[in-house]
């Protein structure tokens, strides 16, 4: 089936999300979209799916015009989705799920479910899946309920099979067997538009690569294209992917964890047993696909977590136990992953967020009053240092682009005199321009002697900062490697590798995969894994 | 255009914690809306007046001989009605009394009650909590207060002192357990608030058979309160208007102030607009919900201590009256600002004042009133609505800055 | 080439030692008061359960417990649930549900026997009993029913009160116009669908905050019927009122079944309002969990937008789902005035639409268990009635409090587990 998109633009108000875009997938293709967080790729499949009304433009399938009022006509037309965030009814059972939409029914709408079932293990053996339909999705795992929702999509007989971001929850391996997946569906007729802003995976899999920067086409790609290349027209300027940071010099070791663990209210252990310690002017890049107890590990280190037993040591003062109020006060500066969620006040003013946790220091109040004067003298002042884009100090928080309502958060956070900085995926969601800035930043930080450890699911961006990584996996330390380790041995510590184990491993399969394949995307070595 | 135009995530818009949104939405209408909003209601109200008027209907039987018969029946039914409530909430020349004239003090006297109350949803409002229990808060603050105001014999200042403090102690507990079991447990402060409501009524009834019953008395009602004990009148003893008004309005410089300038407001307003960044910024959440909703009840126990101490001398299990709940449509209206709120109050006040002049002079029962105040609110919270009625462009912000 | 499948394990490791001790704690303070109220204040005498009345066909002879004897049992009963309930938690992290049924059906039946032990005449009739209070519980479940549709769609209904005052005044009216009690039932029902239109309008067209609407709506309702109670209801043509006298729905005992001692007066002797609540609860239930029409509904409750990028309309399904909300508790209204009393009195709901709200959620948002929570609820109500009179250990007035205690228990999680639909109360608005 051949999807073309003609002209379609999207604007919410004044902001122009998609402008003037054309596609064309062929039948049997990958079609890579390819840009940067914030792009407009998602809100153009949302429009190819009939979730958005598109503002100007045509949809064509087979060279006819269609028209979708909803994603039930995109369905019945052929096009199926994966979401970034999975559309899951999280107490309902996989084959409920599947079915929700399309159900088979009895007499008087009774549900019959058993067709579903049959649907669901017949697909499941033919990808070899090996998901139980009567599962409660709120207890599957992130990469099998991915799997639940190509089902999903493959129920309604998906021709073209969206897949938004599909890679961000899985570990490299995991993203090699998704890969696989895709390969299988284009051999057997489906086309695959697949979004993505990793440039390493849009090479491996692409046929064609459709280049998207701030809502507008700006070219097309061959996969055989030079990764600085797309990367510079992803970017719209020549990017070098590398930082310029001098080596870390260690100082002493003023930061320890030891025997950390992390329970949720339900006594499940969501970081288990981890030890390391990080040294004045080091960054410790702690690595790990989403949801591997790195979250956890952070918030319990500023206190934000009940359950916690074993010990966290700054400057010899134990923090387990303390209040986040007391853990910032004894000079840990802490930028949060959600910046939206968990570090800024969207309605406030930039000048009310940048003193969020300075609020009861003086000179920002005295006796429990807040001294206005001199917390806008104070925004005017880092509005400045750290480049923030805005028209006034005293808008709020949430008209501020990603990058910028990061850099209030880092300018807040760096304000104080620290003893250790953590920072949770610094750069998500932030444009290019603002990473770099951001980088050196932390880096700057480092360089001044602080202790910093960064947590990312970025590989990228973990080699780029980490003086040393630490990887995490289902709540386990799987081992701490120096900064210039190889993206396979990351990779098969991330997927679930202790870090000695990884390298035997590597070391074995040398000989037969060295050289012949780009870094990262063959399925290393899965016959091997048991 | 301005050059330096800002450029967002090209996403969705964020999903945001509901109360959040709906304090932005609150906070965010213009004052036209709340005028056209008034108005609409009173013409709405002033249909339903006219239609049951049974002159309306008699000259609408021969509207076709005489279509102008009808339209003055219209007229003089709600213009008689309206008039009789703007008199009774103002100034009324045609009272027999001088006393009953000035109707503006009236208002003043039901305003205060609601002022008081009115901050103590506004003020757990802006801390993203949902008072709907000021009515349970206001009971216990009369109950407290009375105990206090009849149970002991204290010499004058002293007393009143201690009624008021009694009466706003005994808000803020019922206030406090709601915010210790939002805090502790997560349990919604809608619903517990709700039950806690009429656990008040159960509880007041309860001890007005045993504990605060008046042994004179058959009914379930308490002894009278000490004179030391109640508000002085600010204008002598021909109208009922108390000193429980300067206090009002002493909480709302009081409130204005803890919101905008203090510490502990930046931490309400914080915990409010997004609890988990206030926590990570080091705020304890649960703590501000404790304490907000123990302010928040002392304001609204307060509210019950006017009541008791300034105009009902003696506790029943009506000593709330609707407060509670006008409460919640007064803080709304004045779209949870500490002076929006006290306006907001007057007005209601004075359909409270209007009301009762017009269900004597104009036969229009007082429940007209509830009406007018509910689709108030109702247009209140919906500012497209009331665009669409008068056609007004929503693009006010766009068309600014174009 | 063949994909091998290997599901990492997930982040769920073992449990270990965080439990809830809500529920011990719970039980354990109930134990205490069993043992301290039951046992070493409990009435000597006994307690006297009349199960038939006169005239019935088949006589049952009374049941009569010694209060005292059977209070040690039930105390000693409730010590060792208490102590089971805390083991259990202690060893696998959760306690099984025939303790927390068996302890809650044990402190039940011995605080009746107390209350009962206790007073003057020391004997109670369970007909009466529970034919009073189903009085109370016929509009409870009606108004909890109407907050199952809605709340299972997503749209949170506070509005409760309203719906059903404005079904008891439309009916009254209308019955007394018509002197058809049926056309006051319909139109009861298309009064309580004309709040619910308020409601939906509101919260799904404008995307106003559902509990304002609802609040604000209890307000409007009780104004305009008390308004048009005044200016029409009190109306009279030649001496008598002639808007407020409806014609009433006649009981319709159900040959045979009616005969059954204590049930059959209860379930099988009612208005046909009954019969239709009784068919209702079950049609609800199987409705939402085995139908199509349930899993759609409840889909757009917890996850409306993975229900829309399945092609369900969100907020249509919502709307209908208001709307029908609506006419059930508009039904319920119409009891008051059609079936429990003869004519329509100003705020005659009295608060009764709250307390649908808890039983909808001590009911965990199931048509079932907001039935039997609806059933408990009037029960105790009818109790505080026959003891206001009876001179008894308790005050009615605790009893009254009992509905509202047991729901801050139930959202505060000290009495299982009440999840409301995820997002109940969330409006749902796309780009």
């Amino acid at each position: 089936m051949k999807l073309e998109l003609k002209g379609i633009t999207k604007s919410f108000g004044a902001l122009i999300a998609n402008d003037h875009i054309d596609l064309v997938v062929e039948s049997g293709e990958i079609h890579s979209l390819l840009g940067e967080n914030g792009a407009g790729k998602s809100t153009l499949m949302n429009v190819l799916y009939g979730l958005y009304e598109p503002t100007a433009g045509e949809i064509l399938v087979d060279d006819k015009t269609v028209k979708f009022s909803g994603p039930a006509d995109a369905m019945a037309a052929g096009i199926g989705m994966v979401h970034q965030h999975f559309m899951l009814v999280p107490v309902f059972t996989v084959a409920e799920n599947v079915a929700l939409g399309a159900e088979s029914t009895g007499p008087g709408g009774i549900l019959n479910l058993e067709e579903t079932r049959r649907k669901i293990r017949e697909i499941s053996a033919r990808f070899g899946f090996d998901v139980d339909p009567d599962a409660l999705v709120e207890e599957l795992p992130v990469g099998v309920q991915q799997r639940v929702e190509i089902i999903k999509a493959l129920v309604r007989n998906a021709k073209i099979l969206i897949l938004d971001e599909p890679t961000a929850v899985l570990t490299p391996q995991e993203t090699d067997e998704l890969m696989d997946i895709m390969r299988q569906l284009k051999a057997g007729g489906t086309s695959i538009v697949f979004i993505s802003h990793k440039l390493r995976e849009v090479k491996a899999v692409s046929d064609t690569i459709t280049v998207i920067r701030r809502g507008k086409v700006v070219g097309s790609a061959d996969p055989s294209a030079a990764t600085t290349e797309l990367a510079s027209m992803m970017v719209g300027r020549s990017v070098s992917l590398t930082l310029d940071k001098a080596d870390a010099e260690p100082g002493p070791v003023t930061f320890k964890v030891t025997n950390l663990t992390v329970m949720n209210d339900a006594g499940q252990r969501l970081l288990d047993d981890v030890t390391f310690s990080v040294a004045d002017g080091e960054i410790l890049a702690v690595a790990g696909v989403q949801g591997n107890g790195q979250t956890e590990l952070t918030e319990a280190v500023l206190g934000l977590h009940k359950h916690v037993q074993g010990s966290i040591v700054l400057d010899g003062n134990e923090l387990v136990g303390r209040s986040v109020r007391q853990v910032l006060d004894a000079g840990v500066g802490f930028v949060p992953e959600d910046r939206q969620d968990d570090g800024l006040v969207g309605e406030f003013s930039i000048a009310e967020n940048l003193v969020l946790d300075l609020y009861k220091k003086e000179p920002y109040s005295k006796f429990g009053s807040m001294n206005r004067a001199v917390i806008a003298k104070n925004a005017e002042a880092k509005v400045a240092e750290f480049d923030v884009r805005t028209q006034s100090s005293q808008d709020a928080a949430d008209t501020l682009s990603g990058g910028n309502q990061q850099k209030v958060v880092l300018a807040r956070e760096l304000a104080r005199p620290l003893k250790l900085f953590i920072a949770s995926q610094p750069t998500r969601g932030v444009d290019v321009g603002s990473i770099e800035f951001l980088h050196k930043r932390i880096v700057a930080e480092r360089d001044a002697g602080t202790p910093v450890i960064i947590v990312s699911t970025e590989l990228d961006e973990v080699l780029e900062l980490g003086d040393r990584i630490a990887v995490l996996f289902a709540g386990k330390l799987m081992g701490i490697v120096p900064g210039k380790s190889s993206r396979e041995l990351l990779g098969l510590m991330m997927a679930g590798l202790p870090a000695d184990e990884a390298r035997a491993q590597l070391d074995g399969t040398v000989a037969g995969t060295a050289g012949t394949t780009p870094a990262g995307t063959a399925g290393t070595t899965e016959g091997e894994r048991s | 255009m301005s050059e330096t135009q800002k450029v967002k995530d090209p996403t969705p818009p964020v999903k945001e914690s509901q109360g959040s949104q709906v304090v932005r939405e609150i906070m965010s209408g213009n004052a036209v809306i709340s005028v056209l909003a008034v108005v609409v209601a009173l013409v709405i109200g002033g249909i339903l007046i006219a239609v049951t008027d049974p002159r309306v209907s008699t000259a609408s039987g021969y509207f076709f001989a005489d279509p102008g018969a009808t339209f003055s029946a219209i007229w003089s039914s709600v213009s008689e009605a309206y008039g009789a409530l703007w008199r009774g909430a103002t100034y009324d020349p045609t009272a027999r009394t001088w006393q009953g004239q000035l109707g503006i003090f009236e208002t003043l006297t039901f305003a205060t009650p609601l002022i008081l109350s009115g901050l103590a949803v506004t003020l757990a409002f802006r801390a993203g909590l949902f008072n709907i229990g000021a009515q349970g808060q206001i009971i216990l603050g009369a109950a407290f207060a009375g105990a206090v105001g009849f149970g002991m014999h204290l010499p004058p200042v002293i007393h009143l002192l201690a009624v008021i403090l009694a009466g706003a102690i005994g808000g803020a507990i019922w206030g406090g357990i709601a915010g210790f079991l939002k805090a502790k447990t997560g349990a919604h402060e809608v619903i517990v608030t709700i039950m806690l409501n009429y656990i008040a009524i159960s509880l007041v009834l309860y001890l007005l058979k045993n504990q605060l019953k008046d042994p004179t008395s058959t009914n379930p009602i308490s002894p009278q309160m000490d004179a030391n004990a109640m508000f002085p009148l600010l204008l002598g003893p021909n109208f009922r208007v108390h000193a429980g008004l300067i206090v009002a309005i002493l909480a709302v410089i009081g409130v204005g102030w803890l919101l905008n300038r203090s510490t502990l407001g930046f931490e309400y307003r914080a915990i409010g607009a997004n609890p988990k960044a206030a926590r990570t910024a080091g705020m304890l959440v649960s703590r501000g919900y404790i304490t907000v909703m123990l302010i928040s009840g002392a304001l609204a126990g307060l509210a019950g201590v006017a009541q008791i101490a300034g105009t009902e001398k003696s506790l029943d299990s009506e000593i709330a009256g609707s407060i509670g709940f006008d409460a919640i449509t007064v803080a709304l209206l004045g779209r949870s600002k500490p002076w929006g709120t006290f306006f907001a109050a007057l007005l209601f006040g004075a359909f409270k004042a209007g009301g009762t002049s017009m269900a004597v002079n104009a036969d229009v029962s007082i429940d007209i009133v509830a009406v007018v105040q509910s689709l108030i609110v109702l247009f209140i919270a919906a500012p497209p609505l009331i665009r669409s009625i008068f056609r007004i462009k929503a693009a006010r912000r766009e068309g600014a800055s174009a | 080439m063949s994909v091998t499948a290997n599901i990492l394990p997930s982040k769920v490791v073992d449990r270990v030692a965080v439990r809830s001790w809500k529920t011990p704690i719970l039980f354990g303070a109930l134990a205490l008061f069993a043992v301290v109220v039951f046992v070493l204040l409990g009435p000597s005498g006994h307690a006297t359960f009349r199960l038939s009345q006169e005239g019935d066909a088949w006589q049952v002879p009374n049941l009569v417990l010694p209060a005292k004897v059977f209070g040690i049992i039930v105390a000693v009963v409730c010590v060792l649930l208490a102590a089971q309930s805390y083991r259990q938690m202690k060893n696998d992290g959760r306690i099984a549900k025939w303790v927390t049924m068996t302890f809650t059906v044990a402190f039940v039946i011995g605080l009746m026997v107390w209350i009962i032990g206790g007073t003057k005449t020391q004997n109670i009739t369970l007909v009466g009993l529970f034919t009073g209070a189903m009085l109370i519980t016929t509009p409870l479940v009606f108004g909890s029913l109407s907050g199952v549709l809605c709340e299972r769609s997503g749209v949170i209904n506070i509005a409760i009160e309203g719906q059903l005052l404005a079904g008891a005044f439309t009916a009254s009216l209308v019955s007394s116009i018509t002197h058809n009690a049926f056309a006051g039932l319909f139109a009861a029902a298309v009064a309580g669908v004309f709040v619910s239109f308020l409601l939906a309008a509101f919260s799904i067209k404008y995307v106003v905050n559902q509990i304002i609407v609802g609040v604000v709506l209890n307000v409007l309702v009780s104004g305009l019927t008390g308004f048009l109670f005044e200016k029409i209801m009190k109306i009279k043509v030649d001496g008598v009122t002639i808007y407020n006298q409806p014609a009433q729905l006649p009981d319709l005992p159900i040959p045979f079944l009616s005969e059954i001692p204590v049930i059959g007066p209860t379930l099988f002797r009612q208005s046909i309002i009954g019969y239709f609540m009784l068919i209702l609860v079950a049609a609800l239930w199987f409705g939402l969990f085995r139908t199509r029409w349930g899993l759609r509904i409840r889909a757009v409750g917890e996850h409306p937008m993975a229900a829309d990028t399945v092609g369900i309309n969100v907020n249509r399904t919502r709307f209908l789902n208001v709307l029908a909300g609506g006419a059930v508790a508009g039904i319920g209204g119409a009891y008051f005035t059609l079936v429990a009393v003869s004519s329509f009195s100003k705020d005659m709901t009295g608060g009764l639409g709250f307390i649908a709200l808890a039983a909808l959620i001590f009911g965990r948002w199931n048509p079932i268990g907001a039935a039997l929570a609806a059933l408990l609820f009037g029960v105790a109500g009818n109790l505080q009635s026959i003891l206001s009179l009876a001179g008894t250990p308790i005050d009615g007035q605790f009893l009254a409090m009992l509905p509202y205690a047991l729901t801050i228990l139930a959202v505060s999680g000290f009495v299982g587990k009440s999840r409301a639909p995820a997002a109940d109360g969330e409006p749902y608005v796309k780009g």
